[in-house]
């Protein structure tokens, strides 16, 4: 007999989800593209190369067509999604710190523990993100780091609530009963069993988070207090195009479908890791 | 004389129980565990048995500290750990293992079996990390599982093999005391008389002290050097095992005996069953010639001695 680890039948459960497969291969031809953007675009950003040419529509020399400012519109895009998934994964990273060690204080200690998370949880729950965003965002005048950080105070919520259930579930477990009885303390316990234990919701909140907080950063950007130009934000780019809109499509069209392609791939990336890694949350 | 590997004094447990209705929540005491002694002395296996709720298994809990009672005192070797901290207790955890009902739940699913064996070692930090896997995979064989089963994981085994794995954690630490919660009520019968077997030799080559908390009362007759029996959290009834197989006293302890399957149905007529209500009114009622003690004479139940370490809960007239 071959030692098959949890791992394998997750894995397995996951090929079976062709829709997530998929998913899988786009975000990973996403990525790619965003960490070799320099070799497959022919300029840079923010270079202005063919000002006489603005405005281009799509064409061999010019995939994407040329913007308002004479950049080709490809690079533009492509270095777009660098910024769109940074933040995402930077914001993720942020919101399962936060959410981890809330999640399991909240889950083992209960009592008031876990109200006052509960009642943190609900704070952040009756806030809408975007109002919320705009209004720090306007505090601070936007960039890259209040972007990832207001994505991660909202993005949090998820993995904390999703931590904290997996904990609360499984420190009435008798392994847990038998670690007490070998004297652990709690913060073993936490760390090494319960925690471990938890793993599958915390991939699945860190790879929920991304989209959330890709669509974050884009409508701040539309709104002109996110990225600041000229850092290529898809977000900001919609907003541009939105205005040449009825001459020039392919100035609003190319950077929704980057933005709407990516959260759709990552999401459904997501759900299907979720329906894989852990097959009592599937449909939720 | 040296003290016992186990004494509980007096210890009760005290839930409180949401009444229902009213506008603001109301409570009132549940009684799992009340007032109850046991004394384990070392190298000596002490059945606790009784019906389900019986409180056997919130006692045995109270004994490791994994529930805190509310009243009464815990000695380990005769020093009481009753109050102790998380720190002070810890060397005395070291004395005291458990086996589960449920192997399971009982063993972390995402570690393998050699990480889950070793555990106690790492937690004591007893040994350098290969030498803490290396006692790990000895207690595997010595509990009758190949070394090659180190690196597999829990749901790749038999209830049979789980419960073997959950008994080498336990007794690695090389414990004077192993509570034994239900270790074999959810095993198969073949496999239950293995389990069995194995308890029964570690115990004699460890020289372990084993309260063993069951409802099995073949493998207690089989296993256990003596019997205590629990009813509405109470001891109603404590004697040697052959005493309480052959001259039980109390109504609660017959009605048990009575409920195990018999095979030949001519005996099966004699069988009597009583309601709980029934049994709640039978502790029995004595006059002091009855006693080989002699006890107070009171209108409240208590324990006194009608042979031989044989105990019974009376009302002595």
């Amino acid at each position: 007999m071959k030692t098959r680890s949890p791992a394998y039948f997750a894995w397995r459960r996951f090929a079976a989800n062709k829709g997530a497969l998929v998913a899988g291969a786009v975000l990973l031809v996403l990525i790619l593209m965003a960490v070799f953007a320099p070799l497959i675009t022919k300029t840079g950003y923010e270079a202005q190369d063919f000002l006489v040419q603005s405005y281009a529509f799509p064409s061999t020399e010019f995939w994407f067509g040329v913007d308002d400012l004479g950049r080709d519109f490809f690079s533009r895009i492509v270095y777009g999604a660098r910024v769109s998934l940074t933040i995402g994964f930077t914001a993720a990273a942020f919101s399962v710190l936060i959410g981890i060690p809330l999640g399991a204080l909240a889950g083992y200690y209960e009592g008031w523990v876990d109200w006052a998370v509960m009642r943190l949880i609900e704070l952040f729950s009756v806030v809408p993100p975007l109002l919320a965003a705009m209004l720090l965002g306007a505090l601070t005048n936007g960039g890259f780091f209040t972007i990832v950080l207001i994505a991660a105070l909202f993005g949090w919520v998820q993995v904390c609530l999703l931590v904290r259930g997996q904990v609360k579930a499984f420190k009435e477990k008798e392994f847990v009963r038998a670690a007490q009885a070998l004297g652990a303390s709690p913060a073993y316990i936490i760390r090494r069993h319960l925690i471990p234990n938890a793993i599958s919701p915390i991939i699945v909140g860190f790879v929920l988070a991304i989209p959330l907080a890709m669509m974050l950063e884009a409508s701040l950007s539309f709104l002109g207090i996110g990225v600041p130009p000229p850092v290529p934000s898809w977000g900001q780019m919609i907003n541009t195009g939105m205005n040449f809109m009825y001459f020039y499509w392919h100035l609003a069209v190319f950077p929704t479908a980057a933005l709407a392609i990516t959260v759709l791939a990552t999401t459904l990336f997501g759900d299907g890791l979720r329906d894989a890694l852990d097959p009592s949350l599937k449909g939720r | 004389m040296t003290a016992p590997a186990l004494e509980l004094r007096g210890i009760s447990k005290v839930y409180p129980l949401r009444v229902p209705g009213g506008w603001l929540p109301r409570f009132s005491d549940h009684h799992a565990v009340r007032d109850v002694s046991l004394v384990l002395p070392r190298n000596r296996i002490l059945g606790l048995v009784g019906e389900s709720g019986s409180g056997k298994t919130t006692t045995g809990m109270m004994a490791l500290r994994l529930v805190e009672p509310s009243a009464g005192r815990i000695l380990v070797d005769g020093v009481d750990i009753t109050a102790m901290d998380h720190a002070g207790l810890k060397p005395y955890r070291r004395r005291m293992q458990v086996v589960f009902q449920d192997s399971y739940s009982a063993l972390d699913p995402m570690m393998t079996l050699a990480q889950i064996v070793a555990e106690p070692l790492h937690i004591h930090g007893l040994g350098s990390k290969p030498e803490q896997t290396e006692q790990a995979l000895g207690w595997l064989a010595r509990v009758g599982l190949d070394r090659s089963y180190g690196n597999r994981y829990p749901h790749e085994l038999s209830g049979g093999q789980r419960q073997r794995v959950a008994i080498a954690r336990a007794l690695i630490l090389r414990p004077s005391v192993l509570v034994a919660d239900e270790p074999t009520s959810a095993l198969d019968v073949s496999v239950k008389a293995q389990i069995i077997n194995l308890l029964q030799d570690l115990q004699a080559e460890m020289g372990l002290s084993i309260l063993f908390i069951s409802h099995d009362l073949s493998v207690v007759r089989s296993l256990t050097d003596e019997v205590a029996v629990m009813f509405n959290g109470r001891i109603v009834e404590q004697a040697p095992t052959e005493a309480i197989f052959t001259d039980a006293r109390h109504a609660y302890t017959r009605s048990l005996l009575d409920a195990v399957p018999v095979q030949n149905p001519r005996e099966r007529r004699h069988r009597t069953f009583l309601t709980r209500a029934q049994l709640e009114a039978a502790t029995p009622r004595l006059a002091q010639a009855d006693l080989a003690r002699p006890a107070l004479s009171q209108a409240a139940p208590q324990l006194v001695a009608v042979g031989p370490d044989h105990w019974l809960e009376a009302v002595v007239t």
